[in-house]
């Protein structure tokens, strides 16, 4: 620890070890983090259930239920116990892979998820690669020909992505590409395993209509960045000593931009998921966004604490790998 | 912002007039903000007015005429329950706009309140933020369906809800806006004059969350409509014997082969709505934050 001491600019091999060192520090500083905000998400996520007011066991049992239906929620929820240790054997079950039992199937809710993992995962894949590769250029169109005609076509795009909502434009696609034009099926989902090219037929649609609002996030934040990128001294030395734009514009200014970049599209993915929730119940995807609003109409708690849980610590876990990945895209970054 | 003299006392004061001179540049600078501000008064003016639009009961229901596609008597058709749907669409804006106006004021009161005092009680920082963390890594639209789903479907539950969602943005808005303004020599001066926390955060602190906060709810409006929309889509929204654009479309959803002017009208108007907040919030960042608006 005395390198550390010294100015760093003295010694080249102290600042490389203790580059390394700081690195792996605040990896596992950051990794330490992540605990208490999932451990907070899941007392949230819990505690949902007894924010409102009246019996629990009653308002998940419905307005039309017996007295014997609200007493046998009410066992299994364990309800009798006091709360804290009920959320103790509830998160000691979720770290052992143990999400609880659906009231209304009588499935375990993991078994639930994962029945229902390969649609979504599947139309959240095709939905990131589309929106990545279409925002992505898209934003550095409009950054290059900045206050240009096609720049604000890119701008009307992100606007207009931001304002659709996401059913409503499902519902255009579907009516123009599905009813008027009959090129792709309307709703529906086919396994990966019964041919790769009727997959990804049933998942084109769906893969615009959720990634519109990505794609103009995306979009909008690469062109402001790259906005930033181009107006740096070095932009206007290379721009200078006569290299090509393209080449100024990919290696140079690009590659600059991508820690941004690449750290709004981790924060873009709680947008997915919430519009994967949608977008499964327009095209009647069996995901488990539609899981997630069955429960929700079902008032099927555990699975929704499941569903919501298994969401968030996803997207606590992306942003995470984003933060993480920081020093891949911009070897500056010293931790 | 315009606080840079020396005064204390007419520090705050003096960041009002330039303010308004800069939305009102603004303005004129961004006609997409003055055709979404437009466009909002007129749909305001459609939902106070409902009743005066050629409109009929948008809930009664007619059996003998279900289904009409829209023509000259049913200017947007029918829907299953032979209802009328441009009555339906036009007091369906009343439930969107009260919905976006009030979880906008809500979630900027609740967030700058917590802001405020999170960005300058350093004891309680600690707390505020983990729990927003905690809310802000749930993805809003799961959030607030969850919220729904425990409650009784009410106008005034989906405002809760989605308020829930909307506030720990505010909070961090807020939040990093007193760091950065308590380290001022004018806050400084203050403290080192004995001005009482309270007064501080009142007179130097608060003026100046004004301009940011004001953009910050237009967007949260705009969300809120959408989030709305959504949660009445997937059942879990406003109650449907109340006619707004996410229940009727959500009333619609199994008839589109066959009526997809169900979807689409109210569609078109929720587009609308959202769009004029956003391009007015675009307008306002423009004008009153410059160092955000070179760029966005």
């Amino acid at each position: 620890m005395d390198g550390r001491d010294k100015p760093d600019h003295d010694n080249p091999d102290t600042k490389r070890e203790s580059g390394n060192a700081g690195m792996l520090s605040y990896f596992i500083r950051r990794v330490l983090a992540t605990i208490p905000v999932i451990g907070m998400v899941a007392f949230f996520v819990f505690s949902l259930l007894y924010l409102t007011p009246g019996d629990p066991a009653a308002v998940i049992a419905g307005d039309i239920a017996t007295n014997e239906d609200i007493e046998r929620i009410r066992n299994k929820l364990g309800l009798d116990q006091p709360f804290l240790t009920r959320f103790g054997t509830w998160a000691w079950g979720v770290l052992q892979g143990d999400l609880g039992i659906s009231i209304f199937t009588n499935l375990p809710v993991t078994q639930l998820i994962g029945q229902r993992i390969e649609p979504t995962l599947s139309l959240a894949l095709c939905t990131l690669i589309v929106s990545v590769l279409v925002a992505v250029p898209l934003g550095v169109i409009g950054a290059w020909k900045v206050g240009k005609f096609v720049d604000r076509l890119v701008m009307l795009f992100s606007v207009l992505g931001f304002s659709i909502p996401v059913f409503v434009f499902a519902y255009i696609l579907i009516y123009v590409f599905a009813i008027q034009l009959d090129w792709l099926p309307v709703q529906g989902y086919v396994p990966f395993r019964e041919g790769f090219w009727l997959w990804l037929r049933q998942l084109i649609l769906p893969s615009i209509a959720l990634g519109t609002i990505y794609i103009a996030l995306i979009a909008r934040i690469t062109r402001a960045t790259m906005l930033d990128v181009l107006a740096q001294d070095y932009v206007r030395t290379a721009h200078a000593k006569g290299l090509a734009p393209n080449a100024v514009l990919m290696q140079h200014a690009l590659k600059n931009a991508a820690v941004p970049i690449v750290t709004i599209i981790g924060i873009g993915i709680a947008l997915l998921i919430s519009g994967v929730v949608v977008t499964e119940s327009v095209f009647a995807i069996p995901g488990i966004g539609r899981l997630t609003v069955d429960a929700i109409l079902r008032r099927d708690y555990p699975v929704i604490q499941g569903v919501i849980l298994l969401f968030s610590v996803l997207y606590v876990v992306v942003n995470l790998l984003v933060d993480l990945s920081y020093r891949l895209f911009d070897p500056r970054i010293q931790y | 912002m315009a606080v840079t003299t020396d005064s204390l006392d007419s520090a705050a004061p003096a960041s009002r007039s330039p303010t308004w001179t800069r939305i009102k540049d603004a303005l004129r600078r961004h006609p997409t903000a003055i055709i979404g501000a437009v466009v909002l008064v007129l749909l305001i003016l459609m939902a106070a007015l409902a009743p005066f639009l050629w409109t009929v009961d948008p809930q009664a229901i007619s059996p003998a005429r279900r289904l009409r596609h829209p023509s000259e008597t049913y200017w947007f058709g029918t829907d299953m329950l032979g209802r009328d749907v441009y009555s339906r669409v036009v007091y369906g804006a009343r439930v969107s706009l009260t919905v976006g106006i009030f979880v906008a004021l809500f979630a900027t009161l609740i967030g700058l309140f917590l802001g405020l005092v999170t960005g300058y009680l350093r004891w309680l920082d600690g707390i505020i933020m983990r729990i927003m963390d905690g809310l802000m890594s749930i993805p809003g639209v799961l959030l607030a369906i969850a919220l729904m789903a425990l409650t009784k479907a009410s106008l005034e539950n989906v405002i809760i809800a989605i308020t829930v969602t909307e506030v720990p943005r505010v909070v961090r808005l807020i939040r990093s806006l007193v760091l950065t303004l308590r380290e001022q020599p004018y806050v400084e001066a203050a403290i080192a004059a004995g001005t009482r926390t309270p007064k501080i955060l009142i007179r130097h602190i608060l003026p100046n969350t004004v301009a940011p906060l004001l953009v910050q709810a237009t967007y949260i409006c705009a969300s809120a409509m959408l989030t709305e929309a959504i949660l009445s889509f997937l059942g879990a929204g406003t109650p449907p014997n109340i006619p707004s654009w996410g229940n009727i479309m959500a009333e619609g959803r199994s008839l589109f082969q066959i009526a997809t002017y169900l979807i689409f009208f109210p569609g078109i108007f929720l587009s609308l709505a959202v769009l004029s907040v956003n391009m007015l919030g675009d307008g306002l960042r423009d004008a009153l934050d410059p160092r955000l608006a070179r760029n966005m």
